[in-house]
């Protein structure tokens, strides 16, 4: 339920957290990983305008709640490892 | 209790500058503009000597002037600024951001017709552009109310219940630059009229109470974007904050008038002999003292003639003004300032939407004057009084808007 004029706090101030804005629902093309070519370089990491590429360890992971889609980790992929996927 | 006040020469500009001085502000961040000058000039001077610690910022222009008290009130200063014509035309789009962020700002505009032609003279051109912008505005009539209602402003605008910008004018020329004895009132007494620091209030975000302030151990979000989603109630909210300070500030004008002496109408409407007036004039600012004098003189003559000031222009006094002017037959308001294309002044459209619902509507009368600076002479108040006479009990003439002293 979206809040009603009430319930808002004056001066348009915020009332959450920005971590909660999920930016990625802004996306229209989504990026997929090829784990079976990614040679694990890091330049998306680099790039990534959103720090939407994480690293666990062991391999890179899309976070899509912050992910917008901008396609800047697959154009910058040395072996073509990231493909974007138009969203359904 | 009145309190005892000294006496001093001031010309409006200077009568603004002592109560800024007077009211401990924080920062005040201006560019220099005619006929406001003597503001800023002042301030500064105090601010050289010492007699004030507040923060000058000198800026480039009237839009970064604007800018930087945005900037400083949302941290939780105290903040003046003071500009005019031109100047407020640059300040526009801060204007609005201003009151959108709710920062309790008073700026006094020294009226000024707005270019082209350039001209440095008083019209309320500048500030009936503004008059959408969500601030308070609060127009006066001479330097004494000047000085008042600078006072009185950070009183409203710091106001938990209104929180809204304060914007208060006064005459270029007229008032500005004309000298007057200003009895003001001791820095003690203003001190503990305004408060000696802002009081910054509590919201609650995330289950927490906090300062409605820039503040590194609780960041903010302060000037979000909002969509469709959010905007209309957010602008609904804003509408009810700056309709609700109406009554807050009769109250700050009452609580003042306890402290002072002094009086301007019920602090929203200033009337004069109007409870059995038959004829009357409403305007804004310093004409009200030519009109006033001339109501006196045909009254003389027979006239039932009497004027309506209007202090506090937004929110606009409606019912007040539904109240005082039903049953007077015949109303012509004075309007300093054109809307190009419209039906008349600015004034006369409020006027008129206040009375339409009236049962037995006024015939109102709507006359421009005064452009640029062109003198209100007490005949031509006349003229008009006794044109307005005239039209009692007459049918609506083809023409209600015109304007007067006007070369052919």
């Amino acid at each position: 339920m979206k809040r009603g004029w009430k319930q808002i706090p004056i001066a348009a101030v915020s009332w959450i957290n920005s971590t909660e804005y999920k930016t990625g629902s802004w996306r229209s093309f989504r990026p997929i990983v090829d784990y079976e070519k990614c040679i694990k370089c890091m330049q998306c990491w680099v790039y990534c305008p959103d720090l939407a590429i994480k690293w666990n360890g062991e391999e890179i992971n899309v976070d899509y709640d912050y992910c917008k889609g901008c396609g800047i980790c697959s154009e910058e992929c040395p072996v073509g490892a990231i493909k974007m996927v138009k969203e359904v | 209790m009145i309190t005892e006040q000294e006496v001093i020469g001031l010309n409006g500009d200077e009568a603004v500058a002592y109560a800024a001085k007077q009211c401990k502000v924080d920062v005040v961040a201006a560019y220099p503009i005619t006929p406001q000058t003597i503001i800023v000039e002042k301030f500064s001077e105090y601010v050289a000597n010492g007699e004030v610690e507040t923060e000058f910022i000198t800026v480039e222009s009237e839009h970064s002037a604007l800018s930087a008290c945005v900037g400083a009130s949302a941290v939780g200063a105290r903040v003046f600024t003071a500009t005019a014509a031109n100047g407020l035309a640059l300040m526009h789009e801060i204007v609005y951001v201003a009151s959108g962020l709710r920062l309790p700002i008073v700026m006094v505009v020294v009226n000024r017709a707005l270019s082209s032609p350039i001209n440095i003279h008083c019209d309320h051109g500048d500030s009936m552009a503004e008059r959408d912008a969500g601030w308070i505005q609060i127009y006066t009539e001479d330097a004494q109310e000047a000085y008042d209602t600078v006072i009185q402003g950070f009183r409203i605008a710091e106001d938990e219940r209104v929180l809204l910008p304060v914007m208060v004018m006064l005459d270029g020329f007229f008032i500005s630059h004309t000298l007057q004895n200003v009895f003001v009132l001791p820095d003690e007494t203003v001190k503990k009229f305004v408060g000696e620091k802002r009081n910054v209030p509590e919201i609650e975000i995330m289950g927490k109470r906090v300062k409605l302030k820039l503040d590194p151990s609780f960041p903010l979000t302060i000037g979000p974007l909002a969509l469709y989603d959010y905007y209309h109630e957010i602008k609904r909210g804003q509408a009810e904050a700056i309709n609700s300070s109406m009554e807050i500030i009769k109250k700050v004008h009452d609580e003042y008038s306890r402290v002072s002496g002094r009086k301007y109408g019920d602090g929203v409407l200033d009337s004069y002999k109007l409870e059995d007036a038959e004829i009357a004039i409403v305007c804004i600012g310093s004409a009200a003292g030519t009109v006033k004098s001339v109501v006196n003189e045909v009254r003389e003559e027979g006239l039932k003639a009497g004027c309506l000031r209007i202090r506090v222009f937004r929110p606009f006094p409606a019912d007040e003004i539904r109240r005082i002017l039903s049953g007077i037959p015949v109303i012509g308001v004075l309007d300093r300032s054109l809307s190009f294309g419209g039906m008349g002044g600015p004034l006369q459209y409020e006027i008129k939407v206040s009375m339409y619902d009236e049962p037995k509507r006024p015939l109102i009368m709507n006359y421009a004057y005064g452009l640029g600076g062109r003198d209100l002479p007490p005949g031509t108040v006349k003229k008009i009084f006794y044109e307005l006479n005239k039209l009692k009990g007459k049918q609506k003439p083809k023409e209600t808007f015109k304007f007067i002293d006007v070369r052919e």
